[in-house]
């Protein structure tokens, strides 16, 4: 994984967020851990599904988020875009409680999850990812298994039951418009799939948990053209029953698919709005320096 | 502003850039030929004039061809975004100008001498008023200036007032002498065509205020940021 810049400064973070001016009528007021007042703006008429506030990560002494204060809103698309090594990764990490597995990784500042701090210390971090799925850069189907029990895996490895699995595995490969390619393979390893394919069937396979956020990293990075066309096709359906936030290097994908975006670079976020926003007007010079393809 | 990474990119861009101010140039230099041929009642000007304006014809084809290119093939976002769409939009306003400096010279040719009088003048005025909007607005594109291109668009009202005046004046050189309609009606005619000049130096001023902030300033709406619901 990315573990941040290796130059990243402890630094406090110089300005605040730009972006929603206008919208943030429901912001949320906070103090953060240096005395400092801040809000976490919401857009209007919208739900935070996640709240993070102040948030600061740490992999041993190197802090490589900054203090970052970002409502992720409840049943639309939000991307995070910016350079290889601003924090991105490991800010999309941490939303299900991943980051903390990679030894000497520290975290700072809430999380809320409809308004649940996810490290109470009565919150079990297995359902806090149940509830929080992820999809990664590289399709991951279990080689060893089938397409089918690849579906049921998590539901199989979580110790959960489900009354009707062949159910489960049609309606989940229905979701993501694969059933029609391989109903009639059900028992072939997953891994004989197309890359296209296995992506559609990891997040099939996410979604058999029914979560209620879905984290996507890079999920198209390692697809064709035409597979990212219907990986993209299946965030838009998606996002009527989840949350979705999705960290991309490619920005004109962040145009097609996010409703709203996050620019972030040396672990700071330095600008949330509406994605059309940022593409026709971003309000911050390093934003508009780094969509343009001005940077470095 | 930095440069772009990508080098071939910022010189499609500076290609573009220098087509349009050419462009802008070769216009303003067609319309201040067309009103000196017309304060000087010179037809040899004037028929000059008219064969120039080929030139504007071919650069508006080849900037909106470059402008589709770096569409297509650059994907274009934020401050290049408005410049390239705000450039394809530029171009129809000043082949539209030249058009009228065209048209003005015509008026001219057909007029040949007339005698002078109060509305010659008051053309003539409109004209200088017209042209100097049209340099300020090209100005303010060239140097990204959009409180210049904002002036601009608010001296409009100062050529509108004098067209106001100029139809009575007509009227009564008409109504004096039914002899004069002819050129009288031509006077007319040029009267307006240097109106909507001053309209599309408005046009081109309130694109630049665009360009430059991504504030729509149109037709009265101050819309503070693109797409604004």
């Amino acid at each position: 994984m990315k573990t941040g810049p290796a130059t990243a400064t402890n630094g406090q973070p110089t300005r605040p967020t730009r972006g929603l001016e206008e919208l943030d009528a429901s912001s949320r007021d906070l103090t953060l851990h240096n005395g400092a007042r801040a809000s976490v703006p919401v857009p209007e008429g919208k739900e935070a599904k996640i709240s993070t506030e102040d948030l600061r990560v740490y992999f041993g002494k190197t802090r490589v988020l900054h203090g970052v204060n970002l409502a992720v809103v409840k049943g639309a698309v939000t991307a995070i875009i910016g350079p290889s090594g601003c924090g991105k990764s490991t800010y999309l990490r941490c939303l299900n409680r991943m980051h903390e597995i990679t030894p000497g990784a520290r975290v700072e500042g809430r999380i809320l999850l409809d308004d649940q701090d996810i490290h109470g210390s009565w919150i079990d971090p297995v359902l806090v990812r149940r509830r929080v799925g992820m999809v990664f850069q590289k399709p991951n189907p279990f080689p060893t298994m089938s397409i089918r029990e690849n579906v049921l895996a998590g539901i199989t490895l979580n110790g959960l039951r489900a009354t009707d699995t062949d159910g489960v595995v049609e309606r989940r490969l229905r979701q993501v418009a694969l059933w029609d390619e391989v109903k009639d393979n059900l028992g072939r390893s997953g891994s004989s799939l197309s890359g296209g394919q296995q992506q559609r069937l990891c997040i099939a396979r996410a979604l058999a948990l029914e979560p209620e956020v879905l984290l996507m990293d890079e999920p198209c990075s390692a697809l064709d053209p035409i597979a990212t066309a219907r990986v993209e096709e299946l965030i838009h359906e998606l996002k009527e029953s989840y949350t979705i936030v999705i960290v991309t290097h490619n920005m004109q994908q962040a145009g097609r698919v996010a409703d709203y975006t996050a620019f972030f670079y040396m672990g700071e976020l330095v600008e949330f709005d509406r994605t059309d926003v940022i593409f026709t007007q971003p309000k911050e010079s390093r934003t508009e320096d780094y969509i343009t393809g001005r940077f470095g | 502003m930095q440069k772009h990474t990508d080098r071939e990119y910022e010189s499609e861009l500076e290609t573009l850039r220098e087509r349009v101010l050419l462009m802008g140039a070769t216009v303003e230099q067609l319309i201040g030929a067309a009103l000196d041929a017309f304060e000087r009642r010179d037809v040899a000007l004037a028929q000059q004039t008219i064969e120039n304006d080929d030139q504007i014809d071919h650069l508006e084809v080849e900037i909106d061809r470059l402008c589709l290119r770096i569409l297509a093939l650059r994907q274009p976002v934020a401050s290049d975004l408005r410049f390239i769409t705000m450039s394809l939009k530029l171009v129809t306003d000043l082949e539209r100008s030249g058009d009228l400096a065209v048209n003005v010279s015509e008026r001219v040719v057909e007029l040949g001498s007339f005698p002078s009088m109060p509305a010659h003048e008051l053309i003539c005025r409109m004209g200088s008023l017209a042209q100097g909007m049209l340099r300020d607005a090209l100005d303010a594109f060239v140097t990204g200036d959009a409180l210049k291109a904002q002036a601009v668009a608010e001296r409009d009202n100062s050529v509108d007032a004098l067209y106001e005046q100029l139809f009575p004046e007509l009227g009564a050189i008409m109504r004096a002498d039914p002899e004069s309609v002819e050129s009288a009606t031509r006077l007319q005619s040029i009267g307006k065509y240097v109106e909507r000049l001053a309209d599309h130096a408005t046009n081109i001023a309130e694109m630049v205020v665009f360009m430059v902030r991504g504030q729509d300033v149109r037709h009265g709406f101050e819309v503070a940021r693109v797409g604004r619901r």
